[in-house]
């Protein structure tokens, strides 16, 4: 099937979970990232249980703060 | 080295100045040229902290402007953030939460209000370095 990853279409495997991609796209600090499928936010928590589909659009959204 | 228009420069300031007494912060976008940072465009973003001694990005907003850039043709440069009460450097806290060790992290003092300083860094763990910040 084909999806959208951070604005660029790829073929993946049927049933794909949001997990899998990110260890196949080799998302640094997964643990600091938020997903966004369809402009829908994800939270890591749920990476598991998020099963792609054909056409879907994702976005890596990476935790940027800091303190003074 | 890294380049940032004095117009930039001027919104960041206005928004950090606004946002008083809490820290503000954004991102930046731009071009690279054999190897020197252009910043082309800075995004004011949401401290959803609401703090004078952390801020947090907010996501929503972060990808708005991620996309933003991408419809501009030009890339995530790095980041933002003021300093109200202490020095242009990073803190531990910046230390710990700079994930990403080719960006630029940018850091505005406003500590003295009379004479805001903004340096860049590179981070990379505990490590911090500055890079040569052109303003012009």
């Amino acid at each position: 099937m084909t999806i959208t990853v951070t604005g660029t279409k790829k073929e993946v495997a049927d049933g794909l979970t949001l997990a899998q991609l990110v260890i196949d796209e080799k998302v640094e600090t997964p643990e600091y990232v938020t997903a966004s499928v369809n402009e829908e936010f994800i939270s890591s928590s749920s990476f598991e249980d998020t099963v792609l589909k054909e056409g879907d659009n994702v976005e890596f959204i990476y935790f940027m703060g800091g303190g003074q | 080295m890294i380049k940032l228009s004095r117009s930039d420069y001027e919104k960041i300031l206005a928004h950090a100045e606004s946002e008083l007494p809490n820290e503000a912060c954004g991102l930046i976008g731009g071009v690279i040229e054999g190897g020197d940072k252009v910043i082309k465009k800075v995004y004011l973003l949401t401290n959803t902290d609401h703090s004078n001694e952390h801020f947090s990005l907010d996501p929503k907003e972060q990808l708005a402007a991620i996309k933003d850039m991408r419809a501009e043709g030009i890339v995530p440069l790095g980041n933002w953030h003021s300093h109200p009460e202490s020095p242009s450097r990073p803190s531990d806290e910046d230390k710990r939460l700079a994930f990403d060790s080719k960006a630029s992290y940018l850091i505005l003092s406003l500590m003295n209000r009379e004479e805001p300083v903004l340096n860049s860094f590179h981070i990379e763990g505990v490590n911090s370095e500055k890079e040569e910040l052109i303003i012009e």
